[in-house]
């Protein structure tokens, strides 16, 4: 009994802790900003490719160093995709706030463009993308410097776009004709990367019970851990840190706390970077467990909003309850737990037989949920307060 | 103060350099390729095989999922084309391929076999993966009594008089591997496959045949694809099978990955939990990962270790054309025959308009292929040897089991209870795609 108890547990912490992982940028991005970020899973899968990519870096340093490219990679991967979030903040999604629909639909293409850019990236690509920024950009600062730049910029602004997409595009037909696939071949491809975890981290730890034993992994044992470390890091960060502090305040009340002199517009931008971030430790996470392909996010994308969602919008908290509750239910019926616990009530035995496979496992989850949301739309812990609209 | 880029001028900038972007692309469009070129300039000869060349199509899925898979068959096809061009072509004729993009959308495979069929006028087709493409073009074929050849092993209970099938039925596949794992690996059986319809339907094959033959089946799940948490099936399958036992995977894509890796986590290794899949050849071995999949079994009718000389020339052919790191696996060789038996039959009909001859033609067809000797059986489908491999270090497979003669392709599953006791037979007018063999 006790290691059947201890083995439902673990197993239902570790699918937890994947769910829950994933879903803390999201908590975050969604649940205290209010932005519907389907882009969520491709900032996921951005992660899971840049641990590939420091694999491939310390697998050329040699052995010792490889077996400690998992520590490097979690920092890299935050930073990289908290980069690329605050990108899509600036770029995009600041122009939006306030208007949901239009932020799902504009998140939506960005996922797709993440998708496609990871397929076909390559040298002459990155190169393109590098210089135009550089062309586009500095022709404009050089240009604003300029007295009458006020007066010139409705046609400059067009003629400059004009000029360096020219100048990108021959340099770069130059460039794949004198270098060919040297240039040309796409960094990673359609077909999905090989993510291996160092050697300490393969096998697990064997638990031995009088009753059986059985193997605990140490890649979920690894991700548990990772799980707690960043739930204590944003906890930390929320409510002892100024910044935090500010978070906070413009979350409950963005217009007054402008009017006491919070940089609003510095602060979205840093939240949105940080949930980023956090999915970018997500995506590194979940590439020990699975594939690493363009279509790695997609996977991902639902099951965290169900996580936010039912643990209630704009609660930390709550995404931690519902994200262990979520796993464990999902385990105790796929793996048909349930099924034998209810064995001498036949009716009800046949009944859990029947849900438990994985993929009737998931259909019985959504439909608990739906149910759940009937009787609690504000999800676990709904926000309280007036001021809060949903 | 600088004015900030408000919303309207965003969107003006924004579409006007979508707008030249655009522009740019459709002008700088590189020259197309030869074959275009080609065919724009024989268009006017005549269709089909009047003019200098033969005509024929392939369809498959250059973009979308199926894209990884299906292109390297691309590649085997285009070898084995040009392999035959430059040995002077068929009938005195060069082969000029003809190839769309079927988008792994399967209605757009229907509608590019229309156009490869009408506008363009090819003499035959090879293509399509996906049952689920397989039986969109199967129709248009039909209806149009022309010849698709297929080259990837499927869950078999179809017989189409105008398809060619050159991968594995199941009991090329499937059966003979359930055999060898009775033999020696163990009785107790776990299955778990994607969900859809091969998985499902290889499954209730299994599941027939180790009920007849003693074997026992302890569970079976099904994850939806794509699905990568596999910690309650590792559950079940550790609490029905306690003592180990052999676990029979038909996991397609992404889903494979995940249960490897995790499988290792947990524990279950080769020695007490052998796995076989019949959804893993070589290229998949490289994406997943050789330390995962060390030591579990593979079968298939060909692996790029197969050990005769037609093979070893296919292999450094391959690698020759498309680059010392690619692999061949099964689907690639059963396109590379279906090419070289189209080729034969249209050399003993002596004619590539008159279809109904080089179908006739193809029955009885022998070819040397890299799995060995293969032919082609009035039932549309090849004899063919059976292997069993283990994955080894380098990520290749060492065969461990092969079936000693080619064995003949039944279509029409025997375990199953709906199709028991049918035959296939196109040879006979009288018999056709369904008929009752006599003796059941």
């Amino acid at each position: 009994m006790l290691a059947g108890l201890l083995d439902s547990l673990y197993g239902g912490i570790s699918i937890g802790a994947v769910l829950l992982i994933a879903a803390l940028g999201l908590a975050i991005v969604f649940g205290l900003m209010g932005v519907i970020n389907l882009a969520h899973g491709e900032l996921m899968m951005l992660g899971a490719y840049t641990t590939f990519v420091v694999q491939n870096g310390f697998k050329s340093l040699g052995e010792p160093w490889f077996e400690t490219y998992i520590l490097f990679a979690i920092p890299i991967a935050f930073l990289v995709t908290a980069l690329v979030g605050l990108v899509l903040e600036r770029g995009v999604i600041r122009f939006l706030y306030g208007r949901p629909l239009e932020t799902l639909l504009a998140t939506w293409g960005v996922s797709l463009i993440l998708q496609q850019f990871v397929r076909s990236v390559n040298w002459v690509m990155v190169i393109g993308i590098a210089l135009f920024c550089l062309l586009f950009f500095g022709a404009l600062w050089v240009l604003s410097r300029r007295a009458d730049f006020p007066r010139i910029r409705s046609w400059a602004i067009p003629t400059m776009v004009v000029l360096s997409l020219g100048i990108v595009f021959t340099i770069g037909k130059v460039l794949s004709e004198t270098f060919e696939l040297g240039l040309t071949k796409p960094w990673f491809g359609t077909q999905g990367v090989d993510v291996t975890a160092p050697s300490w981290m393969r096998g697990g730890w064997m638990v031995e019970l009088s009753e059986g034993s059985f193997q605990l992994s140490y890649v979920r044992l690894f991700i548990i851990g990772l799980t707690i470390l960043c739930i204590t890091g944003i906890y930390l960060f929320l409510q002892r840190s100024a910044w935090g502090l500010r978070i906070r305040a413009v979350t409950q009340n963005r217009s007054m706390s402008a009017c006491l002199g919070i940089p609003t517009g510095k602060v979205d931008a840093l939240t949105f970077a940080i949930g980023s971030g956090l999915a970018g430790v997500a995506g590194c996470a979940i590439s020990l467990l699975g594939s690493v392909s363009p279509n790695t996010g997609q996977n991902y994308v639902v099951d965290t909003f169900m996580v936010v969602v039912v643990g209630g919008v704009g609660k930390l908290v709550g995404s931690i309850v519902a994200a262990l509750a979520i796993g464990t239910i999902n385990y105790l019926i796929g793996s048909g737990i349930l099924a034998l616990l209810f064995q001498p009530i036949e009716p009800l035995f046949d009944f859990f037989t029947f849900f438990a496979t994985t993929s009737m496992a998931k259909v019985m989850v959504f439909a608990l949920i739906i149910i759940f949301l009937q009787i609690r739309p504000g999800g676990i812990f709904p926000q309280k307060g007036r001021s809060y609209e949903l | 103060m600088v004015r900030r880029l408000g919303r309207r001028k965003f969107l003006i900038y924004g579409s006007a350099t979508l707008g030249t972007t655009l522009l740019l692309k459709a002008c700088s469009e590189p020259p197309a390729p030869d074959t275009t070129g080609e065919a724009t300039t024989s268009d006017s000869a005549a269709a089909g095989g009047n003019g200098d060349t033969i005509k024929v199509g392939i369809l498959h899925s250059l973009s979308g999922t199926m894209a990884i898979s299906e292109k390297s068959v691309v590649d085997a096809e285009q070898l084995a084309i040009e392999e035959i061009n430059a040995a002077g072509g068929v009938l005195g004729k060069q082969i000029e391929p003809i190839v769309e993009d079927g988008a792994s959308d399967w209605p757009t495979f229907a509608e590019k076999a229309r156009k490869l069929i009408d506008q363009d006028q090819v003499v035959s087709v090879f293509g399509c993966w996906t049952s689920a493409s397989r039986k969109a073009v199967l129709p248009v074929f039909e209806e149009k009594k022309h010849m698709l050849w297929y080259p990837v092993q499927y869950e078999g209970q179809e017989c189409s008089n105008n398809i060619f099938y050159t991968g594995a039925a199941p009991n090329q596949q499937i059966e003979p591997a359930v055999d060898w794992l009775l033999e020696n690996k163990g009785k107790q059986f776990f299955l778990i496959g994607s969900d859809y319809v091969f998985p499902r339907t290889a499954n209730t094959i299994i599941k027939a045949q180790l009920a007849e033959l003693g074997g026992e089946t302890v569970g079976e799940d099904y994850l939806p694809l794509g699905n990568t948490e596999v910690t309650p099936i590792i559950t079940k399958i550790r609490a029905a099978l306690p003592e180990g036992g052999v676990i029979f995977n038909t996991l397609n894509g992404d889903s494979n990955v995940a249960f490897f890796k995790q499988l290792q986590g947990a524990g279950l290794t080769p020695d007490k939990y052998p796995v076989m899949s019949v959804s893993i050849a070589e290229e998949e071995v490289k994406a997943i990962g050789t330390e995962y999949l060390k030591d579990q079994y593979a079968a298939w009718n060909y692996f790029q270790t197969v050990d005769t000389p037609e093979n070893q020339d296919f292999v450094k052919a391959f690698k020759a054309k498309y680059g010392e790191d690619r692999v061949t696996n099964d689907p690639m060789e059963a396109a590379y025959i279906g090419v070289y038996l189209w080729k034969q039959a249209v050399e003993q009909a002596g004619t590539a308009d008159d279809l109904e001859a080089v179908r006739k033609a193809a029955y009885g067809q022998k070819f040397e292929a890299p799995e060995g000797m293969v032919t082609m059986n009035p039932n549309h489908h090849l004899s063919k040897v059976v292997r069993i491999g283990k994955v080894g270090e380098d990520g290749l497979f060492e065969i461990v089991n092969e079936t000693e003669a080619a064995i003949e392709p039944v279509p029409w599953n025997q375990f199953v209870a709906d199709t028991k006791g049918l035959g296939c037979d196109w040879s006979d007018p009288s018999k056709g795609g369904k008929y009752k063999l006599k003796d059941v």
